[in-house]
C-alpha cells in the first residue's frame, strides 16, 4: 500500500540547513551544563581520590618515580602482616558474636509473644544511636583492668585480689565491636522474618513438626540469606572500624589494619606505604559487598519478596521468660550498662568515686559546651561540617539520580554515573581518607588543613546513602508530571523547581538527616584529615582519650548522643517511624 | 498551509523499529487519532510530535517550520503545544486553579488576565466550585477535566492527547469522549489523539490513522474505515468481521458456498487469483426459508453451530456447506434459531470488502 524508502531528507529541509546554527541554538536544551557540572564534581569527589590512592601506592615518596617499594615496605614486616591477621580475627569473631546476639532478638521480636518487646526495641534503637567509639569508652569504664566497674564489683563480691576482665584485649575488642554492630544483624534478620507468613509454619506443623523443629527447619533457613548478608556487612564494618580498635587495641599493645594505617601517618606520613597497605582492605570490601549483593538478591527464596499473608506470634509459654532474659542480657551489654556509666561519668566530679549525690556535677557538660574554646568550637564544627556535607551529598545525589532516571545522558554513561555515586559504599572510611589525603594535599588543589577536605570527605563517604534515598524519591515521581510542565512552556529547570522539588521536600529532608547523623559522629576519615583548627567532636573525643579524662570524654559523648537523638526525632516527624530502617536498606 | 506534517518519520530503539516511515498531514482545526494495539508505535509518534523524543529519521514540521529532525529537535517548551497525559499529570502540589494557570504564568501573562482566563475555562469544564481544591481531593473524572482545562487554556497550536480516557470507568469514558469532541468544536484546536479504543477514536475523530507494528495500515474517516477496510488488520481491528477466501473465475468470485459476480464487488476491475474479502457479521441475514432472488444479493445454505444471546442482538456461528470455518452472524434479538437448525443466508454483495 505504501512505497517505502523515499527518504529525500536533503530535499525536504533546505531552509533548515541554511540557518542550522541559529536553529541548533534554539533547539538546544540549555540545562545541559548543570548535568555536566554534576559529572565534574563526581570525578573530583570519587574518581580522583581513588585514582590517586592507587597511583601513590606505586610512587616513591619524594621523587614520584614508579616503584614497588611501598608494597614491599607494607608487607615485609611480620607485625604488619600480624595486624592484617588480627583484623581478620576481629571481623570473623565480631560477626559471629553479632549473629549470636542479633538473631534470637530478631526472632523474639518478630515471631513470638514475648513480653516487653517495646523495651527491647527501644534499647536496640538506643544501641544504634551510641557511636561505637563512645561504646568503647563506656566499656573501658566497665571492664578496664582494676578500675573498671565490673572488676570492682567482682572484687567486692568475691574478695579476690584482681577482677578477671581486661577490655584492652582481642576478646574485649570483639565484644565491644559486636555490641555496636549487632543491630545490623537484628534489622536484616527481622525484616526477613517479618515477611515469612505463618502459613508456611502452619504447613510444617500440620505435617507433624513441632514448634522448635519448624523454627529450625523452615523459618531460619528462609531468613538465612538475610542473615548471611548481615554477617558479611558486620564483618566489613568491623575491619573498617577505627575508633574502638584505637581505644582498645593500642593500649593492649596489638594492631589491626586500621590502627596500623594510622601509624603509617605518624610524622613523617608514609602515604605511599599506607596506600599500599590499604589495598587488601579495599579489595576484600569490594569482593564481599559483591557477594552480599548476590546473596540477598537471589531469587530462590521467593517468600521474602511476597507480602506474606497472615502472621501470628508463636506462643512461647513458660519459655518467654528465659527469652526475655536473654534479650535483656544483650541489651544490658550494649545499651543499659554503657549508658549508665557514661551518664555517671559525664555528671561526676570524678567517675571513680561512684554513684553518690555529692559526686554529682554539671560542670563537665558546662565546660564542654561553653567554657572550653576547643570543645565549643568542635561542637560548632561538627554541626557545620556535617550539615554542609549532607547538603552537598543530597544535592549531588539528587542531580545524579535525576540524570540517570530521566535518561538525560546515554544509558551506558548513566550506569557509570550511578556506579560512581554508589562506589564510596564499598570504600572503608579510612581508605577514602587516605585517598583524599593523597589527592588534595598538594597544590593546585591544596585542601588539606581546611574545613573543605573534611566536608568533602564526609559528603563523599555518605553519598551512597543520599543517592539511595534520592533515587527512591525520584522513582516515585511520574515523569509525565515534568513532561506536562515542558509541553506547557516551562523549561526542565522550571519543572524541577516548581514540581519535582516541592514534591520531594520531605524525602529530601529525610535524606539530609540520614547523612547528617553519621556525619556528626564520623571518626575514621576525620582522624586523617583534621587539623588543629578543624577539630570535630569525634576527633576531640579520641584525642582526649590519651589524657584519661573520662569525665570529659563522657560529656562530649553525651553531647553527640543528644544531637543524634534530636535529629532522629526530626526524622520521625518528617518521614514516619520506619525511617531509620532505610539507612540499612541503602 | 497544513498545520502539522510528518515526513518519513521513523524511530528505532536499539535494533527495534518502533515507528516505521510514518507520513501524516494534519490540517488546521482537524482532529486525527492514532489507533492501534499497544506497542504499535502510536505513543512514540505522539512523543516525537511533542518533542520529548527525536526521530531516527524523517522530519516533523509545524506551520512550515522544521521542529524535529534527526540532527536537532526544538525543545517541547518552545513548541506552543499542549498535551494530556495518560496519568493526567496533574501536579499534586498545586490547586486546581494553580494547575490550570501554570501555562499562562510561564507565558508571563498578568495576574488579572490569568485569573480571568482560568475562571473562563473552569466554567467551560464545569469545575468552578472546585478551583481551590488539591488534586488528591478530586475524582478521576474531575482530574481529567482539570487536565483538559489546563491544556486548552493556553490556546495551543496543537493539542496532543495520550490515551486520556484509559484510566476512567466505562460510563465516564463514554461521557468524556463527547466532552473532548465538544471542546474541539468549541475551540477549533488541531488535535492528535492516541488511543487503543476504536469506539473512542470513532466518536472523537475527523480521521483515524490505524497503526500496527510501527507502520500505518490505513488513514480514513471513521465511516470509510469501517465500511471499506483496506487491510486484513484494519478489518479485524475495527469491529468484528469474517474473512472469506474465494477463487477468481470467469463469471466472478467463487466462495464455495456461494459466488458473486465481478460487477457486484465494488471498485475492483482486476482481481487476483485468490480473493480475500471481509464480511461484517451484521451484513448477513439469516432466514428459515430460501429468499427470493434479488440482483446483487447471493444466497448460501448453512447450519447453526453455536449461538449466544447478548441482549441487544444474537450472535450465531453458522457453518456453510463445504466450508471449514464458521461464519459469525449478528441478528436482531427477535430472529431466533436453534442450534442445529438449517438456515439460509442472504448476503449483500455490496457489503463485501476486498482486502489487499
Amino acid at each position: 500500500m505504501k512505497v517505502r524508502g523515499a527518504r529525500g531528507e536533503a530535499a525536504v529541509m533546505p531552509s533548515a540547513l541554511s540557518s542550522s546554527l541559529a536553529q541548533r541554538w534554539r533547539h538546544l536544551d540549555k540545562s545541559a551544563w548543570v548535568w555536566l557540572l554534576a559529572v565534574g564534581i563526581l570525578l573530583f569527589l570519587v574518581v580522583n581520590p581513588l585514582f590517586r590512592l592507587l597511583l601513590v601506592s606505586f610512587e616513591q615518596g619524594d621523587t614520584g618515580a614508579f616503584t614497588f617499594a611501598n608494597y614491599v615496605a607494607a608487607y615485609s614486616r611480620s607485625r604488619y602482616v600480624e595486624a592484617l591477621l588480627n583484623s581478620l580475627i576481629l571481623g570473623v569473631s565480631a560477626a559471629t558474636l553479632c549473629l549470636v546476639f542479633g538473631t534470637p532478638l530478631a526472632w523474639a521480636l518478630s515471631r513470638t509473644d514475648m513480653p516487653a518487646k517495646g523495651l527491647i526495641w527501644v534499647s536496640i534503637l538506643g544501641t544504634f544511636i551510641i557511636p561505637p567509639y563512645l561504646g568503647a569508652v563506656a566499656w573501658i569504664l566497665l571492664a578496664g583492668p582494676n578500675a573498671g566497674w565490673l572488676n570492682r564489683a567482682i572484687v567486692a563480691l568475691t574478695g579476690v585480689d584482681k577482677g578477671p576482665f581486661n577490655i584492652y584485649s582481642m576478646p574485649g575488642l570483639v565484644l565491644v565491636t559486636a555490641c555496636y554492630s549487632f543491630p545490623y544483624v537484628f534489622m536484616f534478620t527481622k525484616s526477613a522474618l517479618d515477611l515469612i507468613s505463618s502459613e508456611m509454619e502452619d504447613a510444617a506443623n500440620i505435617l507433624g513438626a513441632g514448634n522448635l523443629r519448624t523454627t529450625l527447619s523452615i523459618t531460619l533457613p528462609l531468613a538465612m540469606p538475610a542473615m548471611l548478608g548481615a554477617f558479611i556487612l558486620v564483618f566489613l564494618e568491623a575491619i573498617a572500624l577505627f575508633g574502638s580498635p584505637a581505644l582498645l587495641a593500642l593500649p593492649g599493645r596489638f594492631h589491626v589494619v586500621t590502627t596500623q594505617l594510622w601509624e603509617f601517618f605518624e610524622y613523617p606520613p608514609q602515604v605511599g606505604v599506607a596506600a599500599a597497605y590499604a589495598m587488601p582492605l579495599l579489595g576484600i570490601t569490594i569482593l564481599l559487598f559483591w557477594m552480599q549483593r548476590r546473596l540477598t538478591s537471589r531469587k530462590g527464596y521467593v517468600s521474602l519478596t511476597g507480602k506474606g499473608g497472615e502472621r501470628r506470634p508463636i506462643q512461647l509459654g513458660a519459655w518467654k521468660w528465659p527469652m526475655l532474659g536473654y534479650c535483656l542480657f544483650v541489651c544490658t551489654l550494649s545499651f543499659f550498662m554503657p549508658m549508665v556509666v557514661i551518664c555517671q561519668a559525664a555528671l561526676a566530679k570524678a567517675w571513680g568515686r561512684g554513684f553518690s549525690l555529692d559526686n554529682l556535677t554539671l560542670q563537665n557538660l558546662y565546660f564542654t559546651l561553653f567554657e572550653n574554646t576547643l570543645t565549643r568550637s568542635a561542637v560548632i564544627h561538627t554541626f557545620v561540617y556535617a550539615g554542609s556535607a549532607a547538603l552537598i551529598a543530597v544535592v549531588l545525589a539528587l542531580c545524579v539520580a535525576y540524570i540517570v532516571n530521566r535518561e538525560l545522558v546515554g544509558k551506558h554513561l548513566g550506569n557509570v554515573l550511578s556506579f560512581l555515586t554508589m562506589a564510596p559504599f564499598v570504600v572503608p572510611g579510612i581508605v577514602l581518607a587516605i585517598g583524599f589525603y593523597a589527592a588534595y594535599t598538594h597544590p593546585p588543589l591544596l585542601l588539606y588543613g581546611t574545613a573543605w577536605i573534611l566536608i568533602l570527605a564526609f559528603a563523599t563517604r555518605f553519598l551512597p546513602i543520599a543517592y539511595a534515598n534520592s533515587n527512591a524519591a525520584i522513582c516515585s515521581i511520574n515523569p509525565e508530571l515534568e513532561d506536562a510542565v515542558r509541553i506547557l512552556g516551562g523549561t526542565r529547570l522550571t519543572a524541577i523547581r516548581r514540581v519535582v522539588l516541592p514534591l520531594l521536600k520531605r524525602s529530601l529532608a529525610g535524606a539530609f538527616i540520614l547523612v547528617f547523623i553519621p556525619g556528626t559522629r564520623e571518626l575514621s576519615s576525620a582522624i586523617f584529615l583534621y587539623s588543629i583548627n578543624t577539630q570535630v567532636l569525634s576527633v576531640l573525643l579520641f584525642d582526649k582519650s590519651d589524657e584519661g579524662n573520662f569525665e570529659m570524654l563522657a560529656a562530649i559523648g553525651l553531647v553527640l548522643v543528644f544531637i543524634t537523638v534530636v535529629l532522629i526525632l526530626i526524622g520521625f516527624r518528617l518521614l514516619g517511624r520506619d525511617f531509620m530502617l532505610r539507612r540499612t536498606a541503602a | 498551509m497544513s498545520k502539522l506534517v510528518l515526513r518519513n518519520v521513523s524511530r528505532t530503539f536499539g535494533g527495534i523499529t518502533a515507528v516505521d516511515d510514518f507520513n501524516l498531514t494534519l490540517e488546521e482545526g482537524e482532529l486525527v487519532s492514532l489507533l492501534g494495539p499497544s506497542g504499535c508505535g502510536k505513543t512514540t509518534t505522539l512523543r516525537m510530535i511533542a518533542g520529548f523524543m527525536a526521530p531516527t529519521s524523517g522530519t516533523i514540521e509545524v506551520d512550515g517550520e522544521v521542529i524535529s529532525s534527526p540532527a536537532s529537535i526544538l525543545p517541547p517548551e518552545k513548541r506552543r503545544m499542549s498535551m494530556i497525559f495518560q496519568s493526567y499529570a496533574i501536579w499534586p502540589n498545586m490547586t486546581v486553579a494553580e494547575n490550570i494557570g501554570f501555562g499562562l504564568k510561564v507565558r508571563k501573562l498578568g495576574a488579572d488576565e490569568i485569573r480571568r482566563r482560568v475562571d473562563e475555562i473552569l466554567e467551560v469544564v464545569q469545575m468552578t466550585a472546585l478551583r481551590d481544591r488539591y488534586p488528591a481531593e478530586l475524582s478521576g473524572g474531575q482530574q481529567q477535566r482539570v487536565a483538559l482545562a489546563r491544556s486548552i487554556v493556553v490556546k495551543p497550536a496543537l493539542l496532543l492527547l495520550d490515551e486520556p480516557l484509559s484510566n476512567l470507568d466505562a460510563n465516564l469514558r463514554e461521557e468524556m469522549r463527547f466532552e473532548i469532541r465538544r471542546l474541539h468544536d468549541e475551540f477549533k484546536i488541531a488535535m492528535v489523539y492516541v488511543t487503543h479504543d476504536q469506539a473512542e477514536a470513532m466518536v472523537t475523530s475527523d480521521r483515524i490513522v490505524v497503526m500496527n507494528k510501527g507502520r500505518i495500515e490505513q488513514i480514513d474517516a471513521p465511516y470509510a474505515l469501517y465500511a471499506r477496510p483496506r487491510t486484513r488488520f484494519v478489518a479485524g481491528f475495527i469491529g468484528r468481521t469474517n474473512f472469506l477466501e474465494g477463487k477468481s473465475v470467469a463469471s466472478g468470485v467463487d466462495f464455495g458456498a456461494f459466488s458473486v459476480s465481478k460487477e457486484s464487488l465494488p471498485g475492483h476491475d482486476t482481481l487476483p487469483e485468490t480473493v480475500l474479502v471481509s464480511l461484517r457479521p451484521q451484513s448477513v441475514r439469516l432466514l428459515k426459508e430460501q429468499p427470493a432472488a434479488v440482483a446483487g444479493r447471493c444466497c448460501a445454505q448453512g447450519r447453526v453451530q453455536r449461538r449466544a444471546y447478548l441482549g441487544e442482538y444474537w450472535d450465531y456461528h453458522v457453518v456453510l456447506r463445504g466450508a471449514a470455518e464458521p461464519l459469525r452472524v449478528s441478528t436482531r434479538a427477535q430472529d431466533v434459531f436453534e442450534t442445529g437448525d438449517a438456515v439460509f443466508l442472504e448476503i449483500d454483495a455490496a457489503q463485501l470488502t476486498v482486502i489487499t
